[in-house]
Order: structure tokens, then C-alpha cells, then sequence
């Protein structure tokens, strides 16, 4: 079976001469198919960079990064990828109907065929009954599930998020969490989700990759055993803290590391 | 109700305005040529309304039409220049210096280009004088896409063509919008300006100079007068289609 994506020994330097960072230092990574990955670590551990190598916004400088078999490059222009940052990014000047379905309007899916899937995405996350808001009507949770439905329009068989949920409250957070999860179980896409939140990354994943900065590498892979499908009591099994203390314990062995 | 409610106070300084002009040029007899009264000014404009109104259209005809020329190469030459970094670089910099010049005093040279007689002339004088604000906003409104979004257009494979009809074009209306608000007073300045200074006869210009000349300043004020109903109805034009453009923007949605 091929990895839906694997990193080979990937670096990634920005910059050149005494002013060059090492963003990503020889990274390693195999991503199975409907895997849920979390990365996390402290800033400036290239958790991100790492995501855009992946998702072909940026070029490694080293190694070979795959995805489903090809380049991330072929990746991208075959639209295997969903993206959802950490601000909803949705377009003023169109409905939340037309900001789910603009992937598919991108790649030339006639009106009825688009509206129709943009309306069962939004009855995906629950937000049925909205398609004709403007984004400035919406809350900022709301608009970060318009664009996790956009995101998923096109059955991507990889969504890349990026610190989705950073910009959302605890209350907020906690049942996009859930929703994301739902999701996730509904669509068997496979997750590369990019948090600071070791308890988000402990519910939601099924590995926790933690990283380091200066150069950023990847200094623990944790997988989570919790059972599926997780739910409110998730957060209160003993094998939940057991796993956060484990991740906080990686997080701190890096502190106390000589710079 | 709420439209009396908001427009009452400037309606009452209006008309508060108005009479108090007349008051003022009554109690101190003031002349004619210095400040004619508005009652003075509103029948001169009746007594010549159609004269008045042959030469305010086609003043408002060479406007529009400067403005519509202009305004078109702004756009065109905006998006050349937001699409070629070199164009950019060699012509915004050019752009902005000759958008801070006094581009009006064209005027006179315009009559040497074109003839004296020839409606052509005003027609440039304007479309040089709104080319270059339409141009340099148009740039920036092309330009002020944001990193995450031309990143989300590029994780679905959008072409360049689509990116611009799709994120740049959106995002830059209301720049374009703004520019064209500044454009239509230019233009109706500009072509007032330019047939101050000769061009075809039974023009706006041409008549105010020609009554100041006479010392009929009533019939000048009343020229004045339609010049500056021009001016706001285009204005409101703009304004109007706008909030049909860009019902979504922050300065119309309500």
C-alpha cells in the first residue's frame, strides 16, 4: 500500500549565507491512509513549513517529499489536497454557498452540480440554512466550518489544516473538535492537522508528531491508542492524560536541551 | 422616515445657507458682479434654460467621454502593470509623479494638438487627467490579495486567468470604485477647465467665461450652478452602481 504521504530525508533552509535558518532538518514521515497526524511543537518548528512542503506552497531545499505515490506538485494539480488555515479566508464578495463551492467552480463543475454538493457540504457542518449568508454575517467558528466544508468540497483524499481552530474559543474549539472528528470518520480522509494544543492534538489524533526548532526536526511520534470514535468521555479517560503528560514530557525534553 | 431624519440637517443647513446668502447680499446691497443673489441667479437660469442646457449636456457629453476612454486605459494599463513586476517598476513610480502634477494645465496646449474647434481636445484633456488615479488604484486594489488567499487558489490549481477573475478583480473594485469617485469630478473639472481656454462654441466653459466677460455673472452663477448639478448627479451615479457592485462591502452592506 503506498503511504498517502511520506517525507524522505527532507530539509528545508531559508535564507542562504550566515543569515540562512534551518527551517526543516532531514525529516522522516510516513502518513498512512486515513491517519489523523497532529503536529506539534514550539514556534519556529517548522510545523508549518513542513505542511506547505507537503502541500506544495513552498519547494524543499533537500529529500523527496510524496504524496499518494507523486510529486506534491502533480499533488496539487491533481487536487488532492483540501487546505484550511488558521483565518477562515473566505471571499466577501461571495455567499457561503459560492466560498464552498469556488474549488469546484475552479475546476469547471456547472452550476447545479456545484450547488447541490456545496449544500450537502454545509449540511456536513451543520450550517444548512446558511447558504446565502455573507461571510461578515457569520461568527468566527461559524466561518472557520465554511471553510472546512470548502476544504472537503471536492473529496481531496488529504486535508492539510493549519492551526484551524487557534483563533477560537475554548467552547468554540471543543466542538469543532468533535465535528472535525465526525468528519474525519465520515469521509475516511486522512489528516495532517497542525496545532500548539497538546490536549487537541491528544483527542483528535491518531499519532502526535512533536518537533523541535533551531533546526526544526522531529523528536518524538507518539501514537494515540485512545478508542475510536472519541467523544466526550475521551477527555476524562485515564489514557487521555496519560498521553498529554507523555507529549508535554517531549515538549519539555526540548526545552532543557542546550541551544 | 429615516431618509428625513438623516438628510434633515443638511437640508435645513442648505436652506439656511441659501437664505442667509440672500439676506446678506440685500441688507449690504452687495453688486451683482461681486455676489449675485440666489433668487438673481435662479432667474437667470430660467431665462436661459435652454441655452443653458444645450451647453451643459454637451460639456457633460466631452466629460463622460474622457472619463469613460480614461477610465478604461486606467484599468487596462492597472492590470499590465499588476501582472508585469517590470511594468510596474518602470511605470509606477512614472504613474504617481504625473498623478501629483497639475495635469489641468494641459489645457491650453490641448487646443495646438487638436484644432481649436475640435471636441477632441477636452475629450483627452480629460481621459489624461482620470487615467492615472484609476491606473495607480487599480494597481494596488490587483495587488492587495492576500498571501493565505492566492495560496488557497493555488492549492486548487487555479490558472492565473482565474486567480484574476475570480480573487484579484473582486478585491480590487473597491479601489477601482474610489478612483472612479475622485475620475468624475476630474473629468467634469477638467472639461469645464479646458473650454475656459477655447474648443467649439455653446459650452459650459466657454459661457461662464464668455458672461464673467460681460460682467453678466447672474447667467456665470447660473452656468455654475448646473455645472455643480452635473457633478453630484454623476457622482450619485457612481455611488449607485457601487452598492449594486459590491453589495458585500463594508462601506454598503447595511
Amino acid at each position: 500500500m503506498t503511504s498517502t504521504i511520506s517525507l524522505d530525508n527532507v530539509s528545508m533552509v531559508f535564507g542562504s549565507g550566515i543569515d540562512a535558518v534551518k527551517a526543516l532538518e532531514s525529516i522522516d514521515l510516513d502518513v498512512q491512509p486515513g491517519e489523523f497526524v497532529s503536529l506539534i511543537g514550539p514556534s519556529g518548528c517548522g510545523k508549518s513549513t513542513m505542511l506547505r512542503v507537503i502541500g506544495d506552497l513552498i519547494s524543499p531545499s533537500a529529500g523527496t517529499p510524496q504524496v499518494n505515490g507523486k510529486s506534491p506538485h502533480q499533488a496539487r494539480l491533481d487536487r488532492d489536497y483540501g487546505m484550511v488555515f488558521q483565518s477562515a479566508t473566505l471571499l466577501d464578495w461571495r455567499t457561503v454557498l459560492e466560498n464552498v463551492a469556488l474549488p469546484l467552480e475552479i475546476m469547471g463543475i456547472d452550476r447545479p452540480e456545484r450547488d447541490a454538493v456545496g449544500r450537502k457540504m454545509l449540511e456536513l457542518v451543520q450550517l444548512d440554512g446558511f447558504a446565502s449568508h455573507y461571510p461578515w454575517q457569520l461568527s468566527g467558528g461559524m466561518q472557520q466550518r465554511v471553510s472546512i466544508a470548502r476544504a472537503l468540497s471536492f473529496q481531496p483524499s488529504i486535508l492539510l489544516m493549519d492551526e484551524p481552530f487557534g483563533a477560537l474559543d475554548e467552547m468554540t474549539r471543543e466542538r469543532m473538535q468533535m465535528e472535525l472528528l465526525r468528519i474525519w470518520e465520515e469521509t475516511e480522509t486522512t489528516v495532517l492537522f497542525v496545532t500548539h494544543s497538546i490536549a487537541e492534538a491528544v483527542f483528535l489524533s491518531t499519532r502526535v508528531i512533536v518537533m523541535s526548532p533551531r533546526p526544526g526536526r522531529i523528536v518524538d511520534r507518539i501514537d494515540v491508542d485512545l478508542p475510536q470514535p472519541r467523544g466526550f468521555d475521551t477527555r476524562e479517560h485515564q489514557r487521555f492524560f496519560e498521553l498529554i503528560t507523555r507529549v508535554r514530557e517531549a515538549l519539555r525534553a526540548i526545552e532543557d536541551e542546550p541551544a | 422616515m429615516k431618509n428625513v431624519r438623516s438628510y434633515g440637517p443638511a437640508i435645513v443647513i442648505f436652506v439656511g445657507g441659501l437664505a442667509i446668502w440672500e439676506l446678506v447680499v440685500r441688507l449690504f446691497n452687495i453688486q451683482g458682479f461681486i455676489l449675485p443673489a440666489p433668487t438673481a441667479i435662479l432667474s437667470a437660469f430660467a431665462a436661459e434654460a435652454p441655452t443653458l442646457w444645450r451647453a451643459g449636456l454637451a460639456t457633460f457629453v466631452s466629460a463622460v467621454s474622457g472619463l469613460a476612454v480614461g477610465a478604461t486605459g486606467g484599468v487596462l494599463a492597472g492590470m499590465a502593470a499588476s501582472r508585469f513586476t517590470l511594468i510596474r517598476e518602470g511605470a509606477m513610480p512614472l504613474a504617481i509623479a504625473a498623478n501629483s502634477t497639475p495635469i489641468i494645465v494641459l489645457a491650453p496646449v490641448a487646443n495646438a494638438w487638436f484644432g481649436l474647434t475640435s471636441p477632441i481636445g477636452t475629450v483627452v484633456v480629460v481621459a489624461v487627467l482620470v487615467f492615472f488615479p484609476v491606473m495607480i488604484n487599480l494597481v494596488r486594489g490587483l495587488l492587495s490579495a492576500e498571501a493565505q488567499e492566492l495560496e488557497l487558489m493555488a492549492s486548487y490549481a487555479a490558472t492565473r486567468g482565474t486567480v484574476l477573475r475570480k480573487l484579484r478583480l473582486p478585491g480590487a473594485l473597491p479601489y477601482f470604485f474610489s478612483a472612479m469617485k475622485i475620475a468624475s469630478a476630474l473629468a467634469l473639472i477638467g472639461a469645464i477647465i479646458k473650454e475656459y481656454f477655447g474648443g467649439p462654441q455653446e459650452r459650459l466653459g466657454q459661457y461662464i467665461t464668455l458672461k464673467a466677460g460681460l460682467f453678466q455673472f447672474e447667467e456665470a452663477w447660473a452656468a455654475i450652478l448646473l455645472a455643480s448639478a452635473f457633478g453630484i448627479g454623476m457622482y450619485g451615479l457612481i455611488l449607485f452602481v457601487e452598492r449594486k457592485a459590491m453589495p458585500w462591502h463594508v462601506s454598503v452592506r447595511s
